[in-house]
This record gives structure tokens, sequence and C-alpha cells, in this order.
């Protein structure tokens, strides 16, 4: 019966249709999925063993490519700060253009952008696979709730981490930025020091650690959902290929959420 | 007659594919499993076997009517009592479904560590105990990538068996083996029922070998069951769509046909 089918495909309103079922379908699972995600954060026995070894993962083991990436955020900052202040005569101001820079901006978006590329990838494809191979099935069966052994302990896992990987982020970033700015430019240190202490605050801390547990959970969510729903998933096809598919999606809509959301807490909290 | 496990009563199920048709998989589908014995349901690809045993399970539910557990509506159950419900039952999956990033050992405490409170030592010397029978001892440390497929299957094997299921359900259990693990596993089948005397349900597409365990066969052609008690009664069956069956799975092949 493929012909009436790909009739009904060929008919523009029809596919519009079947677009828009699909993608609200989608949605409705995606947002069952989240609900059970929490529930299972609170269903007993808790396993703690899995969330420090998903924290070591998400968190500990991000530490080096997020080092390098702020590292080298705040050195570009400092240099670029340094250029556009000093046509003011403005240098002393570095200190607190590359801080809240950082702290309300760059440091929460980009810290989700690198766990979502590492640690978010990873985790689709890994519950992709078992779902594939019916490891997931296998875990009902044994009555044994697949949220509360294997995804609650990874959104948990994230929403400790992110924050912290964020603070990490900012501390090395606005280092980075002393170190080109001050040490290499020549910008006054006392001053840098000092415009980072007056201008920043605790409402400042506040917008960026909201962004960055906002990030946290649609970075887990959509990452950790992608690959549960996998077989789910229309035009994904199967196997090994529709893992790959969905890991790939999965990245690109976190990232893409991410920055949506960036504007939007900006635009209401700022 | 003997007492009755699982119950089907006029269950249908059916499923929208990829290009938007519905398909029907089971018809108002009615049977019954006996307790403690081995019941195989056969049929060809697609025929909706794997279907029936996740009905069981309630990882899908039908369309219409009931599938009673010991009296119990399945297809009624809310989480909580499906979860409890699914603690009698054992699985071992097509593939194994073996956990790939735990040890074989892990593998099998598994069910005990989530669903018991039982003790570290008695888990350890259970398991230990359970991985020699099957022939297993000296692999617990390995991983499942490591093990034959033949390996894999027993180690399904032991992790179904550990919180002492009432009923197993074994989804093409020889698939992907050769003759000799498969008539192996079969015995390893028979010796672990004989031994714990639980209800055993085979769904396979290996016919005629799976006859061997079978104390009563289930047909599924078309949406439709047929309930048989040997496999003489199957051989000498004079529905059509039966001896057609049969034809296809074990009649003999022309080969002049072929080469003409």
């Amino acid at each position: 019966m493929k012909t009436s089918a790909s009739r009904l495909s060929s008919n523009p309103l029809n596919r519009l249709g079947s677009w828009a079922i699909d993608t609200v379908s989608d949605l409705g699972r995606m947002t069952l999925f989240m609900l059970q995600a929490y529930r299972g954060c609170v269903r007993k026995p808790f396993r703690l063993a899995e969330l420090l070894k998903q924290i070591q993962f998400i968190g500990a083991g991000s530490f080096l490519v997020i080092f390098f990436t702020a590292i080298s955020t705040g050195m570009v900052l400092g240099l670029q700060g340094y250029y556009s202040l000093s046509k003011f005569g403005a240098e002393g101001m570095l200190g607190s253009a590359v801080s809240l820079t950082l702290i309300m901006e760059l440091g929460p978006v980009l810290t989700a952008l690198m766990v979502a590329g590492r640690a978010g990838s990873a985790m689709c494809a890994e519950i992709g696979i078992m779902q594939i191979s019916e490891q997931i099935d296998a875990l009902e069966c044994m009555a044994i709730d697949p949220f509360r052994f294997l995804i609650s302990p990874k959104f948990l896992a994230m929403i400790i981490s992110m924050p912290l990987l964020t603070a990490f982020f900012d501390l090395i970033g606005i280092f980075g930025g002393y170190m080109s700015g001050v040490t290499l430019m020549g910008v006054n240190p006392g001053s840098y020091i000092e415009g980072m202490r007056t201008s920043v605050t605790n409402h400042d801390i506040f917008l960026g650690f909201v962004k960055s547990l906002v990030f946290a959970m649609l970075v887990v969510w959509i990452c950790t959902g992608r690959g549960y729903l996998v077989k789910q998933i229309r035009g994904a096809g199967f196997g090994a290929e529709s893992v790959s598919r969905v890991t790939t999606q999965a990245v690109v809509m976190s990232s893409i959420s991410v920055l949506i959301f960036d504007y939007l807490i900006t635009a209401i909290l700022l | 007659m003997s007492e009755t496990a699982i119950e089907f009563v006029d269950i249908s199920k059916s499923f929208i594919d990829r290009e938007g048709q519905a398909q029907t998989v089971l018809d108002a589908v009615s049977f019954s499993i006996p307790k403690g014995k081995t019941t195989v349901i056969a049929g060809g690809s697609g025929q909706g076997k794997s279907v029936t045993l996740k009905l069981i399970l309630g990882l899908l539910r039908p369309d219409s009517g009931a599938i009673l557990v010991d009296g119990t509506d399945v297809t009624k159950l809310r989480r909580k009592k499906l979860e409890e419900m699914r603690t009698r039952f054992g699985v071992l999956f097509q593939g194994a479904a073996l956990f790939d990033s735990m040890s074989v050992f892990d593998n099998v405490a598994l069910p005990l560590r989530e669903r018991t409170r039982q003790g570290e030592d008695e888990i350890g010397e259970r398991v230990m105990r359970w991985l020699a029978q099957l022939g297993l001892d000296g692999h617990e440390e390995k991983f499942p990538a490591q093990l034959s497929g033949g390996m894999r299957k027993r180690v399904g094997l032991a992790r179904a068996l550990q919180l002492d299921p009432e009923i197993i359900l074994f989804d093409e259990p020889t698939t992907g083996l050769d003759p000799v693990m498969t008539h192996e596993i079969y015995e390893l089948f028979a010796r672990t029922q004989q031994q714990i005397g639980f209800t055993s349900v085979i769904v396979s597409h290996d016919i005629p070998g799976v006859f061997k365990l079978a104390d009563e066969v289930i047909i599924l052609e078309k949406g439709k069951t047929d309930v048989f008690s040997s496999v003489e009664e199957i051989s000498t069956s004079s529905k059509p769509h039966i001896r057609d069956f049969m034809q296809k799975t074990m009649g003999e092949i022309n080969r002049h046909h072929l080469v003409q």
C-alpha cells in the first residue's frame, strides 16, 4: 500500500499536517520523559554510587576542556577589551568588562555548549544503544525503573555539575583576561581587580547561576531524552544509524536551545 | 486439566507502520498457558511472537481484551502493581540484553542487589553458584562483549533465574547459535525447569527443533492462534493454514524444480 502513502505525502497540506502531528506528539513524549526523570530523582532506593560516577564523568571529566575554552576566551576578551577600551582611555575598566561578560554571558553559555558536546553526546549514545539492544526493556522486566536506575542520576549529576563547571570557567576566564590584559598589555593590576570588585553585583552572579542551572536541565533533558526515545523518533532509521542520528540531533538541539534560552533569561532577568 | 498460568482473552493489537497503515498483529486471540509446563509460541517472522511476550509483561498494551496472569488482568495494572507483577517473571531476551558496561557477575547480581535486601556476601555466593551450574565459572569478571553468543544466553538465563521467577519467558533463545549450542541450551532449559518447576513460555522460529521441549504448541499465523498439545497433532492437522505453515517450515525443498 505504498502508493497511497506516497500520494498522501505529495500533498503539501497533508505533509504539513503530519509534520505538525509528529512534532506535537514528540514534544508530548519528551515532556512525559522529563516528568518521569524528575520523579525518578526522588524514588528510592537512591543510587549514590551511580550519581558520583556521573558527576565524575560530567564534572571532573570536563575540567580540561573547560579549562582550555575558558583560558582562551578570557585571554581573547582581555586583548579585545583592552583594544576597545584604550580608544576611550578607559583601560582601567578592563577588569569589570571581562568579569561581567564572563559571569553573565560567556561562562554559562560556553560551558553548556562544551558539556553538551562532550558529555551530552556520550549520554545520548549510551542510552540510545541500551534502548535498541533491549537493555532498557530488560530493566523494566526486572521491575527496575529505568528512570531511577539510569536517567535520573544523570539529571542530578548534570544539575550539580553545570553550575560548578560554570564557576570554574568564570574563574579561569577572569584569570586569562588578567594574563593578557595586565601581564601582556600592562593594565594596572589594582584597577583590574578593583574594577571587577565594584562592578560585579550579587544579581549578576545570580543571573549566571540561573542560566547555568537552566542550561543543565535543557542539555540533560534533550540528550538523554533523544537517546531514550530513539525508537520512536520518526525518520531516525534503525539500529546503529538511528543512534548516530539522534546523537547529532541531540547536540544540535541542545546547543540551539541553550542559545535561545540564553536570550530569554537575559531579557527577563536583566 | 492443569492450572492456568497465563490466559489471553480476545486480545487484539495493531500497529501503525511508517506509511501510516494499520497492521493487525493479533486479531481477537484467546489461549491459555498451563502452569509448570513448557509452551512454545511459534510462527513466521512478523507474526507477533515478540509482541505476545511484551503484552504479557505489560511493556505493550493491547487495543482490546484481557491478559490474566493468575487471574489478575495485567492490562489494567498501574505502574506499581505492574512492577510487582514483573518480579514474578524472568525474561531471556533475544540478544540476551546484558548490560554491556557491567561484568558478567554484576549482570547476574543486579536483580538481587536492586530487588532484594540480601547482603553482598549472600548475593556473591548465590551468583557464583548459578554461574558454576550454567558452566560459566571463571568468566565472572568478563564483560558481555568478550563472550560467545551461547555464553551470553547462559548469562541471560542466570540473570533471569535470580529472583526465583514462577514464569520464564524466552524470546528466540537459540537465534544465532549453531545446532550443538542450540541442543545444549535446550538441555539446560529442561534441566533447570525440572529443578525449579517454573512455567516456561518459549517464543521461537526454530521449528521443529524447539518442539522437543514443548508440552504445548501455539502457532501464530495471520493474527490468529491455534493450540496443539503435541507435535503429531500439528502434523496431522487438517486446517489449511497449519498445513501450509508446516509445509513452509518442515516440508521438503524441491531441488529439481530449482535446477530446471
